[in-house]
């Protein structure tokens, strides 16, 4: 069939798309985890003022549409800054500040979960706040939220398409290029859907794979 | 002064160019959302019985479902409803495309919260009610789904607020909703960053407002002394 | 102040007041202790004494009242307060062990971060502890692979590590299974017996009167009555020790002769 010849035939074209995805997913990870972490830190342990701050972060970050944050940045934001920012650049900007914006909440749960022991043990032994946070509550934490931070690699996945509405070279974007080229839209767009779900699969199998590796004996089984 | 008179220049801008078009967007993303979320619901509910009470051919097509519309991003969903489905000779408007694919989506990822939260309902809830003599079907509606949808509606709430958000894409099968209308009215006029933190602004109002909505729905349906059962 | 250190007052404790959820759970509370003793508070629960430790060692900030460690005030101090509580240890009902480290690590770690020692003489100061403690043989065990008694003997050690001038212990047993409480007051004997100035907050009252210089019966946020253990064994000023004293005989086996 003619549709089957196309498809195989815009693979390569395709899967190159793959890595412009890969690459936008990983970075936003990196930058979410980046803000994420000091965030979550900063509403656990900071100041009300801190604390507050933080909440507005999220609800602005977790409350706004992908594509509005797009639009915002790419057009409006980064031009009346002076930056000449490419699409790619808008891309991983946006969707990692976003990703912050879970992922503090994720480590948020996850500190709070420790309970108060582990703090008030380390700082009867002298330590100071930085340091009971940096070598006793982050190490546990990190790893108690590896589940739920998993699940940010699928939403981060899916969120990587909306991107086409600024013109990153991604899958979707590569996908429309060729289905106005060929007429095919249902094969073209079926094979992106498989790609995205084995996408999905395989990165979740690498992350579980990774959680296993991080596992302390017996760990997360309550105390 | 003269930022003074920017200002209430931006001001101005906004109460007579930007807010009217605003306003028919919202509007029009109102209509997307009201339409979606009792299909939503409904569609992850019957997944759900599916894929739990289902015989093996439709527990498995049940799966399939949801792995299908879960692990594609809805963009793609709603190109191949839109653009795809023409060549089939189905050619739906960017609304009923729209929906459509809303409803796929948004009640695959219901149908995992509703299945988790019938699966987290005691057993021997079934099994008492068949005693009594209610066939399976009369048991599961009226005793597990009531309270399986009970607790799952703090994921499906998390759900019906994404729903709110991805009504954006709508945009972009040409379905002027709210980011579209926003899209155009600063395409005119080229003030970008005005036009798109207002939009932002009425985002944030809608989804606080559903949010508010939803947690007085949650602490309406309560059940005192339950969440902690297992 | 100069009276502290010729009289071996190794802290001293006055005054402390701590109101929570608007109940006055510490009224007023002043003692201290000389260097080598041992200082046990019983009462009833509730009556604010984990409280009192926490004071102590700042881990509360009390109302009002002052605290002094070797004649210098801790409560008031310009000084930094993690200096103060490294001379400080502290032994949690809970362990409160670093569920991330091994035993070892859970010792050492202190040692390395806030000491600044180096890995390696931290390393063996560590296992010097946990031999004293007779863990030894759990170096690598991670706190979910220990019994409770076993992981309480480690968080010993872990506060022992420090060098510290006083140890605290708040409830040290109480979470622990009847069978494994024997070990961690064997432990504790041994650590009084050395020398060690101790406050411990306990039920544990064949322990209290073994051991103890000084027992302080606590009740409603005051210190009602204290005394050596003989006294208030025997000649109470109040009779309502001598009824709290009694009941703990009854649940906890006459003096002396549980944990053996």
């Amino acid at each position: 069939m003619e549709s089957i010849t196309v498809v195989i035939e815009s693979l390569p074209y395709l899967l190159q798309g793959t890595l412009v995805t890969l690459r936008i997913v990983a970075l936003a990870l990196a930058l979410g985890l980046c803000m994420g972490l000091p965030l979550a830190v900063a509403q656990v342990y900071g100041s009300l003022f801190l604390q507050r701050i933080v909440k507005g972060y999220v609800w602005i970050f977790r409350g706004l549409p992908n594509l509005v944050l797009l639009f915002l940045f790419f057009f409006g934001i980064f031009p009346s800054l002076g930056i000449d920012a490419s699409a790619f650049f808008t891309a991983v900007v946006v969707l990692g500040l976003r990703s912050a914006a879970y992922q503090s909440q994720i480590f948020r749960g996850s500190i709070l979960s420790l309970g108060e022991g582990q703090m008030l043990a380390a700082r009867s032994l002298g330590m100071s706040k930085i340091q009971a946070v940096t070598w006793i509550i982050l190490p546990q934490a990190i790893r108690l939220a590896l589940p739920g931070w998993s699940n940010e690699y699928p939403i981060l996945l899916t969120d990587s398409s909306v991107t086409y509405a600024i013109g990153v070279l991604e899958i979707l974007t590569r996908a429309n290029l060729v289905v106005s080229r060929t007429y095919q839209p249902m094969p073209i767009f079926l094979t992106c859907a498989i790609i995205f779900i084995l996408l999905n699969y395989g990165g979740m199998r690498l992350l579980h794979f990774v959680e296993n590796k991080l596992r302390i004996p017996g760990y997360g089984n309550g105390e | 002064m003269e930022s003074w008179g920017k200002a209430m220049n931006s001001l101005l801008f906004i109460q007579q160019d930007v807010l009217p078009a605003l306003l028919e967007g919202l509007v029009m993303t109102v209509k997307l959302i009201i339409a979606s979320i009792p299909f939503g619901l409904a569609t992850g509910t019957c997944v759900a019985l599916g894929r739990i009470y289902g015989n093996k051919p439709i527990s498995f097509l049940c799966k399939l479902y949801v792995i299908f519309f879960k692990g594609t991003p809805l963009l793609i969903l709603l190109f191949m409803l839109y653009f795809g489905l023409p060549s089939f000779g189905i050619a739906l408007s960017p609304f009923t495309a729209s929906v459509l694919g809303f409803v796929l989506c948004n009640g695959a990822y219901n149908s995992e919260y509703i299945r988790g939260a019938i699966q987290s309902v005691k057993g021997g809830q079934l099994i008492a009610a068949q005693a009594l003599g209610m066939t399976r079907r009369q048991a599961i509606w009226n005793i597990i789904l009531p309270q399986a949808l009970r607790r799952a509606i703090p994921g499906c709430s998390n759900e019906m607020i994404y729903l709110i958000k991805y009504s954006s894409l709508a945009y972009m099968l040409t379905y002027i909703e709210l980011t579209g209308a926003g899209k155009i009215v600063a395409a005119r006029s080229f003030r970008y960053t005005l036009v798109f933190t207002v939009v932002g602004i009425m985002y944030l109002i809608m989804v606080s407002f559903a949010s508010w909505l939803l947690s007085l729905l949650e602490k309406k349906l309560y059940i005192p002394g339950w969440s902690q059962h297992r | 102040m100069m009276s502290d250190k010729t009289e071996n007052v190794i802290l001293r404790v006055e005054n402390i007041h701590k109101t929570y959820g608007g109940i006055e759970v510490l009224k007023g509370i002043s003692f201290s202790v000389k260097k080598g003793e041992t200082k046990v508070f019983i009462g009833p629960s509730g009556t604010g004494k984990s409280t009192l430790l926490r004071c102590i060692n700042q881990l509360t900030i009390p109302d009002s009242g002052q605290i002094w460690l070797h004649g210098e005030e801790v409560t008031h101090s310009k000084k930094n307060i993690n200096l103060f509580r490294q001379k400080m240890g502290m032994v949690f009902q809970n362990f409160y062990l670093f569920d991330h480290l091994t035993a070892l690590r859970n010792v050492e770690i202190a040692l390395i971060k806030v000491k600044g020692m180096d890995k390696k003489t931290a390393r063996e100061k560590a296992m010097q502890e946990l031999e004293r403690v007779g863990m030894a043989a759990f170096t690598d065990h991670y706190p979910s692979q220990l019994s409770g008694g076993q992981a309480q003997r480690v968080s010993i050690a872990r506060a022992l590590a420090m060098d510290p001038d006083v140890m605290l212990f708040d409830e040290p047993t109480s979470a622990l299974d009847p069978e494994l409480i024997g070990e961690v007051l064997e432990v504790m004997r041994d650590l009084a017996k050395a020398g060690m100035t101790m406050l411990v907050v306990t039920h544990e009252m064949g322990f209290a009167c073994s051991v103890a210089n000084e027992i302080m019966f606590m009740e409603e946020g005051k210190i009602l009555e204290s005394g050596s253990p003989e006294t208030l064994l025997n000649t109470p000023q109040y009779e309502r020790t001598r009824q709290f004293l009694r009941k703990l005989m009854d649940l906890y086996g006459e003096l002396g002769k549980s944990n053996e």
